[in-house]
Formats: structure tokens, C-alpha cells, sequence
């Protein structure tokens, strides 16, 4: 719910703005030169600009730029007139917001109970070692980020890697390692 | 919409049905084996067999033996019977089907041979089952809302909702003995009743689906195989408690099971069975869905209550409990997936009836997603009070390739590993809770020799430590200490000091922390404590200050308190 200090929040945002020349005229830039904002706005004005649609817009937002830069929060904050810190806290709290830009091509490895015992530890090692990453990281050329997930419910094909969002089944480090083989240039 | 209105739809529904009618599993595990391409190989093979006028191809939601995915099964009726699709006379069940083979898959209807693997259907997996939330599940096609009706859907709104009042319905849900199925297990009827008589303008409903166990999978399968019952359950719910707006909070890793959900809720929408008016009773409800972001600690029910408000997913201290003051601060009413598809059966057959099974403290059936290393992987629901055993070894088949069974982990990161010796069990809240473990939501994880203990609750902690809030001092810290500890035993680093050490934290962090995370975090290392000490000790190394030797590992003169897991939470 808006409480008053929220409000209080994000006149001092507009008013900061307005003083500091570059912030506020850089989200307006932003929202008049990207069609993305413009898709964005009218997903906030679909939920009515209540602020307790946060997560919803943060999630489209990710949707359509791929990862949570900085612009986008303030702009997010900024249309929901809520505090940046509060737009920060809650885009840093959940696991699924990204405030990094992500590889062309993503590669997920389950880490669940079942897929772990199954050996999904194997098949995530195969993958660092031959990317040259760790879990979470992206190759330094930006082809392949490599993540993992905490579960993602299919446990009875574990273990279970998510290749470009498509779920594939009973993997092995061979298997996986045939899959993301295109995707690694600077592999060792 | 009217009774008859929902009796024509249903009627015209049965009426449609053709002669063979073949089921394919569109659920989230066979998609993953292109289940989807096979339902379209089979919709053209019938085009090309020219067999339209006899065949229906229907997508259904998950028909339980994941393993043998994507699963296909043939219904064959004479016209004019009346049986349901999927009632007693099952048809040939069809494993690992590929999009290829779908042709041989249709010639078998005219006389032809298919080279696909049969399943046995009358095989104990199946037959053992007692489905009530799974029902439907596999046999209505879970993007149409007119083949739930068919199958009796929102017939139990309509009764609630024209013959019943509101304390009625509660009566009946206290009557029945239900229990919140998202692993507590607080008496469902009870929690109803609080809300209900709490005085108040405005209340809410809230759906947890944010199963965030992993090794659990039991709340997508439902979502995704049968969204209606749990919408006719919510409403339900709503008249009993007076609630109008309610919300399901599902994970954002869910992606099908939120598209299946929008679908349910747009059709039941045009149907009028959500909205103003609902039966032409002056009964309102509404349904929005809240999609998560990925924390485990929004399962807790006050953090979840903050994820909807749009904030970061912190627990708060209870009470007040959500029942008197929870969302906005409004009364609400908030319970599990499967507590919600539980209540429209109920409704349907009554309280006695539910009550007749499962054993004396806990009633109905529990769905348990099967996992790790067993023979049969997927999702079954047995009655309360089903030997461990009898799952595991019956249903499950044991573990694959002769392999020996070493321990069932159940409840994820909040519960515990049962060993081997203690698999007589019965399944229940009370039962598991003595071992030291917790039913939780219900994923079922078999270990066998290749899985060493201590790595197991190692893997857990980190779980618990990456998804520990931070709100409050023990669990963040604590957490962050017991896996540095457990990664020093793994490393053949600790001593017999560093054991009690662990011991210690983990009462600490159980008796002091604010939410269930905090709380039940310790419980992985407690219950392989209890059953597998041996591995703990057989990785100490000497201590040098009181000259323990690892091959002599005799306990601590002045055991730890929490050396006693047996207490359970």
C-alpha cells in the first residue's frame, strides 16, 4: 500500500531529478527513443499503476530487455512512485530478476534433490570445465551464459538441463557437453 | 449460468465423444520428451487415416509415470455407453512414444502392429492408487473447460452455493478432518472457521502454489493437469469464509502451469463461474494469479503474502496469523494447491466419505512426487497412513538395476532422510514427524548406497543458506555456519569437536529463528545424524586435544542437547 513515505520517496526522486540535469530528461529519453518502454508503460497502466504490481512489471520488463539495467529500475520507480530503493531491494531479493545482461544462448542445469542425486553436479562440472565459467557467470565473448535452477518440477526425467528454455531430459556430461558444443568458441 | 446450463454443456460434452478416444500426456515432464509433437504426429495420422469421425486426440495433464514418457493411452467405447473416458476399461498404455511412431500408433485401431512399448496399466503403480485430487488428472483436457464439467466440475460450486450456508460448508470441512497439505497440516476446516468468523469488509483468498521444495512436483502437475478444481475449490472456500477477491501465487519456473491457469480462469469467466452473480446467487469472486521470482522463503505464508503485495518475500513474526490479519492486513484465508483440489470432492461426496479413508488422525490421500533412484519416477497418491515400504517397493519398484535402497528423503530442504530400516512407516504427519522428518508438501527422494549422507545435508544447507532471507540473525548466520562446518567434515578436516559444534547450531538455529525455513533448516543434518552417524564420524580426523581417534569414534562424554533429534517439529 502506498504509505506516506513512499509518496515523500519519490517527489524527492522528481525533485532530484530536476536538479541533477542528467537523470530525469535520461529516462524520458529512454521512454520516447525505445519502443520497449512504450510496451512497458502501457503493462504498468494495465495494472493500474498500483504499486503492488512491482513484481508483475519487473517480470515483463525482464521479458522484454532480457536483464534489469540500472535506466530501468529508475524508470520503473519512477512510474510506480516508489522509492528506487525499494524497486532495487525487491529486483535483487528474487532469484529470477537478472541485473546482468545474459549470453545469446542460456543453459540451465536443475540442481534439484532428484536431479543432484542423479548426478547433476557431474553434468554442471562438465559444462564449467569446458566453458571455462562458473554457474552463473557468462562466457567473456557473451554466447553462453550457464546457470542452474533450484528445481524446475520435472524430477522424473532427472536429471533435467534447460537448453534455450526447451527441458531435456536424462542428461549426462556427454550429452550436455554435444549440446552446448556449438555455443563454446573459447572452450579449453 | 444456471444448473441446467452446466448440465447441457456436460451432456453435449459426453455426447461428442467419439469411439477411440486417445489420451497424450501434455505435462510439463513428457513436453520436455516433445509430447507435443506427438500429439500433432497423432492428430495428422488421423487426418491421413481418414479416421476423424471415430478418433479424438485429446491433450490431458500428467498421467503419473513420468519415467516412460511421453505417455499415450487409447480409450476404446462402444457408442451409446455412458462411461467416462479413463473409467474402468483402460485401453492399451503406450511408452516413450515419438512423434514417428505415431502412425503405427493409429494402425493399431484398424488391425495394425505398432514395435511401441506396451505399459501394463493394471500394473500396482496404477492399481494401488487412490486418486481423489488426481482424478481428473490424464483423463480431462485441462484447456477446455467444458471437459471438466463433464466430469462433474463445478457442480459442487453450484450446490454450495444454492443449498448450503456458509457455516455449512465450513461444518462440513471440519467434519471431513481435512489437513492443510502444504506440510503442517493444521486442520483445514479449523483455519476456515477463523477467517470466517472473524469480523471484516474485506478478505482474501490466497492459492500457495509456490512449491519451492526441490524434488517436489506435485502442485505443477495439478495446476497443469486439472486448474478448474482448484479454481472450484477456491471459490468454495470463498463463500465459506466471505471472502471476494482471491490470488494464486504460482512459481515463475511454472511457465505451463501459469498458461493453463490464465486459460482455466478466462473461461470460467465467460462461463460466469468467476465474476459477479456466480449461479445467479449474489455470491462474487474473483481470481488473479501472482506470479513468484524465485525465493524458496515465499512458500512461508506471511512471506508469501508480502511477495503479492509487491515486496521482497520477508517473513513476519506470527501471531497474528494471516486468518486475522494477513494480506493488506485484511482477514485471509490461505492454504495449499492440493488443499484446494481436495475441496470440491469433498463437496461432492461428502464428508463421511472423505473421512472413511486414511487413518484416524489424518484423513483423505496424499499425492507424493517420486523421485531419485527408483525404478518408477513420477506421481502417485495413496491413502494416509500407506507404508513407506509399500510405496517405495510396490508402487515404486524398488530402485533400478538391483540396487539397494539406503534412504527416503521426504519434505526437501525442511525435512529429513528415513532410513532404510524404518521404511514400515506409515505415511502420515504424526508418523514422519517422530522420525525426525516432515511430510512437507510431498516430494519423495530415494537414495540408494551411491549417495553419501553427509553430502546430502551439505547440499540442503547451501540450499537453506542461499535462500535464507536474512531478516532474521540465526538463520542467516547460522546456516552460513553449519554448511562451513559440514564442508570441513566433508573435507576430512573436523573433529569431534566440530560435530557437537554443528550439534549445538543446529538446536540454536531451530529454536530461535523467525520463520519454517530457520526453523526446520536444521533438520537434514539432525535425521542423517540420527541414522547415519557412522558417515559423520568415519570423516573426522584425529583431535589432537583430547586424543580422539577417527577408528574409535566413542560419542562426546557431554552430548549436546540437540543430540536428541528424536523431538521433531
Amino acid at each position: 500500500m502506498p504509505g506516506p513515505s513512499s509518496v515523500r520517496f519519490s517527489d524527492m526522486i522528481a525533485t532530484l531529478s530536476r536538479k541533477k540535469k542528467n537523470r530525469l530528461p535520461q529516462v524520458l529519453e529512454h521512454a520516447s527513443g525505445d519502443k520497449r518502454f512504450k510496451i512497458l508503460e502501457v503493462h504498468i497502466k494495465k495494472h493500474q499503476f498500483k504499486q503492488d504490481a512491482l513484481i508483475e512489471v519487473l517480470h515483463k520488463a525482464q521479458e522484454l530487455f532480457g536483464y534489469l539495467e540500472d535506466d530501468l529500475l529508475l524508470f520503473i520507480a519512477y512510474r510506480l512512485k516508489l522509492p528506487t530503493s525499494r524497486v532495487y531491494g525487491v529486483a535483487t531479493f528474487y532469484h529470477f530478476f537478472t541485473l546482468k545482461p545474459k549470453g545469446r544462448h542460456t543453459c540451465v542445469v536443475c540442481m534439484g534433490t532428484a536431479c543432484y542425486v542423479k548426478g547433476a553436479d557431474k553434468v554442471l562440472a562438465a559444462v564449467e570445465n569446458k566453458a571455462g565459467i562458473k554457474a552463473g557467470e557468462t562466457t567473456p565473448d557473451g554466447e553462453l551464459s550457464l546457470l542452474t535452477a533450484r528445481c524446475i518440477g520435472t524430477c522424473g526425467i532427472a536429471p533435467a538441463v534447460v537448453y534455450d528454455g526447451t527441458v531435456t531430459p536424462r542428461q549426462t556430461p556427454e550429452t550436455a557437453l554435444e549440446h552446448v558444443k556449438g555455443w563454446i568458441k573459447h572452450g579449453h | 449460468m444456471d444448473i441446467e446450463d452446466l448440465v447441457e454443456i456436460a451432456e453435449k460434452e459426453r455426447a461428442s465423444r467419439k469411439k477411440h478416444v486417445i489420451r497424450c500426456c501434455l505435462a510439463a515432464g513428457c513436453m520436455a520428451s516433445d509430447s507435443k509433437g506427438v500429439k500433432e504426429a497423432l492428430d495428422k495420422a488421423v487426418q491421413e487415416a481418414g479416421l476423424q469421425d471415430q478418433v479424438e486426440v485429446r491433450g490431458v495433464g500428467c498421467m503419473k509415470l513420468c519415467c516412460q514418457g511421453p505417455l499415450v493411452q487409447v480409450d476404446t467405447h462402444e457408442s451409446g455407453a455412458t462411461v467416462q473416458v479413463g473409467d474402468d476399461n483402460q485401453g492399451p498404455l503406450y511408452l516413450k512414444v515419438t512423434p514417428e511412431s505415431a502412425p503405427s500408433l493409429i494402425a493399431t485401431l484398424t488391425g495394425g502392429q505398432t514395435s511401441l512399448q506396451r505399459g501394463n496399466p493394471k500394473a500396482p503403480f496404477f492399481t494401488e492408487q487412490a486418486p481423489i485430487v488426481l482424478a481428473n488428472s490424464g483423463i480431462v483436457d485441462p484447456e477446455r473447460i467444458e471437459s471438466y464439467i463433464a466430469a462433474e466440475g463445478y457442480q459442487a460450486l453450484h450446490d454450495v452455493l444454492r443449498e448450503m450456508t456458509p457455516k455449512e460448508v465450513v461444518d462440513t470441512m471440519i467434519a471431513s478432518g481435512l489437513r492443510g497439505r502444504g506440510g503442517a497440516g493444521y486442520p483445514t476446516g479449523l483455519k476456515w472457521a477463523t477467517v470466517a468468523k472473524t469480523p471484516s469488509q474485506q478478505k482474501y483468498i490466497i492459492c500457495n502454489g509456490d512449491e519451492g521444495d526441490p524434488g517436489a512436483f506435485m502442485d505443477r502437475s495439478v495446476l497443469e493437469s486439472d486448474p478448474h478444481c482448484v479454481l472450484e475449490g477456491m471459490a468454495i472456500a470463498a463463500y465459506a469464509v466471505g471472502a471476494n477477491q482471491g490470488f494464486i501465487y504460482v512459481r515463475a519456473e511454472y511457465p505451463l502451469a501459469i498458461s493453463r491457469l490464465q486459460t482455466a480462469i478466462k473461461q470460467a469467466k465467460k462461463l460466469g463461474l468467476l465474476g459477479s452473480g456466480i449461479f445467479e446467487s449474489p455470491f462474487t469472486f474473483n481470481i488473479d494469479l501472482r506470479i513468484g521470482a524465485g525465493a524458496f522463503v515465499c512458500g512461508e505464508e506471511t512471506a508469501l503474502m508480502a511477495s503479492v503485495e509487491g515486496l521482497r518475500g520477508s517473513p513476519r513474526p506470527r501471531p497474528p496469523f494471516p486468518a486475522e490479519s494477513g494480506l493488506w492486513s485484511w482477514p485471509t484465508l490461505i492454504n495449499n494447491v492440493e488443499t484446494f483440489a481436495n475441496v470440491a470432492p469433498i463437496m461432492r461426496k461428502g464428508a463421511e466419505w472423505f473421512a472413511s479413508i486414511g487413518t484416524e488422525k489424518c484423513k483423505g490421500t496424499k499425492v507424493f512426487a517420486l523421485a531419485g533412484k527408483i525404478t518408477n519416477t513420477g506421481l502417485i497418491e495413496v491413502p494416509m497412513g500407506t507404508p513407506l515400504r509399500k510405496i517405495v517397493e510396490v508402487l515404486g519398484g524398488g530402485a533400478p538395476d538391483g540396487g539397494r535402497i539406503k534412504a527416503v528423503q521426504t519434505g526437501g530442504p525442511s525435512g529429513g532422510c528415513i532410513a532404510a530400516e524404518e521404511l514400515d512407516t506409515p505415511v502420515d504427519y504424526d508418523s514422519l514427524a517422530k522420525l525426525g522428518s516432515i511430510m512437507g508438501s510431498g516430494g519423495m527422494i530415494v537414495m540408494d548406497e551411491a549417495t553419501q549422507m553427509v553430502d546430502v545435508a551439505r547440499f540442503f544447507m547451501e540450499f537453506c543458506m542461499d535462500e535464507s532471507c536474512g531478516k532474521c540473525v540465526p538463520c542467516r548466520t547460522g546456516t552460513v555456519q553449519m554448511h562451513s562446518l559440514l564442508k570441513k567434515i566433508l573435507a576430512r578436516e573436523a573433529t569431534a569437536r566440530d560435530l557437537q559444534k554443528l550439534e549445538e547450531l543446529c538446536d540454536m538455529v531451530r529454536h530461535t529463528s523467525l520463520c519454517g525455513l530457520g526453523q526446520t533448516a536444521p533438520n537434514p543434518i539432525l535425521s542423517t545424524l540420527r541414522f547415519f552417524r557412522n558417515e559423520y564420524t568415519a570423516l573426522l580426523k584425529d583431535d589432537v586435544h583430547n586424543g580422539r581417534n577417527k577408528n574409535h569414534p566413542a560419542p562426546e562424554p557431554a552430548p549436546a542437547p540437540a543430540a536428541g533429534p528424536a523431538t521433531g517439529s
